[in-house]
């Protein structure tokens, strides 16, 4: 099981991982995670749960096909299958960005200290680190920088806005 | 030059210590081969064919004499003692060991340098004009642009694990271009719209590589401050669509390609649209910012031509003719643009040893206010030098083997370090720029071939720029034995143009006699005064492929 870091230290995870099974959906109290094609498939069902929602997107899954419910959903989770697939930057900066997305975004897949940084950066604050990887160390890379020239979700302002003061 | 305040120095020393302790985990076991590789060359590392090579950033090819010193000195303590002058206007260490590659980095730190972004798939070095800033034309000076990227791209945390590799160059001469602008996934043209405003024309999805491909124009004109977020909205869409599934498809230009420039434009505004008037809009500030660190230096006011340069040339005839081929005239009256040239016969291309870098910071300090550059045909500028000091400079720089008049000509190959360093490499390419620099030593006979640019690559990659060569080189693998593949018609200038393959390739001993029969057949073909590129184009690749295979066989 891979180990949860959220908002800067370690954390359980509450989620359970749900989808549907021959076109069924049965959700277990508590906090359920499902992935785009259940959520799209069950919507309704879905966003009625009671307890948090969630849903997960594949690397290839955009901001886009969520844009409409983000609003509802308490937890965004974005694989990265090999963490130098890129894709999930982009994904996460325009949730967070663009469209208003507030709760929990969580990287999963190939996550460890050295993807943290730049994570954080474009707007995940949980990162589910892999099991072989010390979450403990892991934590330490979101202090990789101290300080970073472009703007992204974590810092609206360029340096080059922020020298000018 | 561009110089750290302490945030820069701040953001390359915090990756010092990021570098070291990821170098350190992974001797440790505690980061795998797959996981290191892309956080390595991130840092310019590769594993080559007997070391690791560390490409060390030259941003826009600018160079203090005291950051030259200190590659001298890194080159010496930590490899063999010598470097190399890549096509990117970088330097690259041929045999530093793994465990010493932190070290080194701090001790590049010290001087503002790193190896930031060199290598891996993410914005590499932007780069220039090596004559940016001195010569007379520019719409402005391209290096506070240069810069302006630089800062964008380095550690843009959206943008370190694109497709593939991706690559800028800026032009903001109309008349030339000697930054391949044309061959860059984006290229970067300064520009002036009918009201008078300097802004930007922006070209992508040019490159090289397996499918050489001449950019297209996405944007005529856009405002200078809106640069950053349309550069942002370019490399999101390319981040998002560009494909993942065949690194020989992965460059923006193959997307480019399959949407069409105008759907890729399309997308393009759509996302610049959200940018647009935000916080990426850079202030007229922080462009006066920038451009308040390439001011001119403490220039003498001095007659247009110096009678001491035309005393010196009526006097010696050798000195003479370097100053006509090396030499390029300078927007300061007084004032000379010299090239150095690195391809001397028998030195790698390129290659400059410990001593020598010593000793032309030496001839910065002393000739040129301090300031050199790099040039991405792997020779060195000395941009500032005053026309009655040509002489003195001449002399020093014959003592240094670096006198070689050839500049534009035959024998100033470019030429990428193939498969005596590099793993990547088909085939060799440095003993094939050798063959051909012997047979023409001969310096009336390259003149007389007029302009000419010969770029060798080892591989496919492109390093050498082949395929804009006017003539082109290609090592390839055919069954386990290295053959070289001729391309001819290339062009990275404002007539930018990929070379035509002549045929079937040729064995490395046969190299110099097919070029040979190439500038033959040029020069029975040619009409008064005609280039070999213009000649080519007028009567076409079938000629030149008679001659040298009926002669091959």
């Amino acid at each position: 099981m891979p180990t949860l870091i959220k908002n800067g230290a370690i954390a359980a995870d509450t989620y359970t991982r749900v989808d549907a099974v021959d076109g069924v959906l049965s959700l277990p109290a508590g906090d359920v995670l499902v992935s785009l094609d259940t959520l799209l498939a069950h919507r309704d069902q879905v966003l009625a749960h009671s307890g948090g929602k969630g849903v997960q997107l594949k690397s290839e899954q955009f901001a886009e096909q969520v844009a409409d419910v983000v609003k509802e959903l308490d937890l965004i989770a974005i694989e990265f299958p090999a963490f130098a697939d890129g894709r999930g930057y982009s994904t996460a900066y325009l949730l967070r960005t663009r469209f208003g997305f507030t709760g929990e975004l969580r990287a999963v897949g190939d996550i460890f200290k050295d993807t943290l940084f730049y994570q954080a950066r474009v707007g995940f604050n949980a990162f589910a680190i892999r099991d072989d990887k010390d979450a403990a160390v892991a934590l330490k890379g979101l202090a990789d920088f101290s300080e970073v020239y472009h703007a992204s979700a974590d810092q609206p302002q360029p340096l080059f806005l922020r020298r000018a003061i | 030059m561009y110089r750290y305040d302490a945030y820069d120095q701040k953001i390359v020393d915090d990756r010092v210590s990021q570098f070291r302790d990821q170098t350190r985990r992974y001797l440790a076991g505690e980061l795998s081969e797959d996981e290191f590789r892309p956080l390595r060359l991130q840092n310019g590392l590769y594993v080559q064919r007997y070391a690791p090579m560390l490409r060390i950033a030259v941003p826009y090819g600018m160079l203090s004499s005291d950051q030259l010193r200190k590659i001298a000195d890194i080159s010496r303590h930590y490899d063999r003692g010598y470097a190399h002058v890549s096509t990117r206007q970088n330097f690259q260490l041929n045999w530093p060991a793994l465990v010493d590659v932190p070290e080194i980095l701090a001790e590049l730190a010290q001087v503002e340098m790193h190896a930031i972004q060199t290598s891996g798939n993410c914005i590499r070095n932007t780069t220039t004009d090596q004559f940016a800033g001195v010569v007379a034309g520019e719409i402005e000076d391209p290096r506070p642009t240069c810069e302006l990227i630089r800062q964008w791209s380095t550690f843009h945390p959206e943008f370190a694990f694109l497709p593939r590799k991706f690559k800028i160059a800026v032009n903001a001469l109309p008349e030339v271009d000697r930054a391949a602008t044309q061959v860059h996934d984006i290229g970067v043209y300064i520009v002036r719209n009918g009201a008078g405003e300097v802004g930007y024309k922006i070209m992508v999805g040019g490159g090289l590589g397996r499918t050489p491909i001449i950019g297209s124009i996405i944007r005529e004109f856009l405002p200078r401050q809106d640069l950053i977020a349309y550069l942002d909205a370019v490399l999101r869409v390319y981040n998002l669509h560009g494909r993942r599934d065949n690194k020989y498809k992965a460059r923006i230009k193959i997307l480019v390609k399959a949407l069409t420039p105008e759907v890729f434009a399309e997308q393009v505004e759509a996302e610049f649209k959200h940018l647009q008037n935000g916080p990426l809009t850079v202030p007229a500030s922080e462009f006066a910012r920038l451009a308040s660190f390439f001011t001119a230096p403490a220039y003498e006011t001095l007659p247009a031509v110096s009678a001491e340069l035309t005393e010196a040339r009526a006097k010696d005839a050798v000195f003479d003719n370097w100053v006509h081929r090396n030499v390029s005239a300078h927007k300061v009256p007084g004032y000379a643009i010299v090239t150095l040239s690195l391809k001397q016969v028998g030195i790698a291309p390129g290659d400059i040893t410990a001593e020598q870098m010593e000793a032309v910071a030496d001839l910065a300090d002393r000739f040129s206010f301090g300031e050199l550059r790099t040039t991405h045909e792997q020779n060195i500028v000395l941009a500032d030098v005053k026309q009655s000091e040509l002489a003195a400079l001449y002399g020093e720089l014959k003592a240094l083997g670096f006198d070689t008049a050839n500049i534009g000509f035959l024998t100033n190959i470019i030429c990428c370090p193939g498969g005596d360093y590099c793993s990547l490499a088909n085939a060799k390419s440095i003993p094939i720029a050798e063959a051909i620099q012997r047979r023409y030593q001969d310096l009336e006979e390259v003149y007389d071939l007029g302009p000419l640019d010969l770029n060798i690559s080892g591989c496919m990659n492109a390093c050498g720029h082949h395929h804009v060569g006017h003539i082109g080189i290609l090592g390839v693998d055919k069954k386990g034995a290295e053959f070289y593949q001729v391309s001819l018609g290339g062009s990275s200038g404002h007539d930018a143009s990929i070379g035509d393959i002549l045929g079937p390739s040729f064995e490395a001993e046969d190299m110099a006699e097919v070029i040979e029969e190439i500038l033959n057949t040029y020069l029975d073909l040619r009409l008064p005064g005609e280039s070999f590129l213009s000649t080519y184009r007028r009567v076409g690749i079938a000629v030149f492929k008679e001659r040298v295979y009926a002669n091959a066989n």
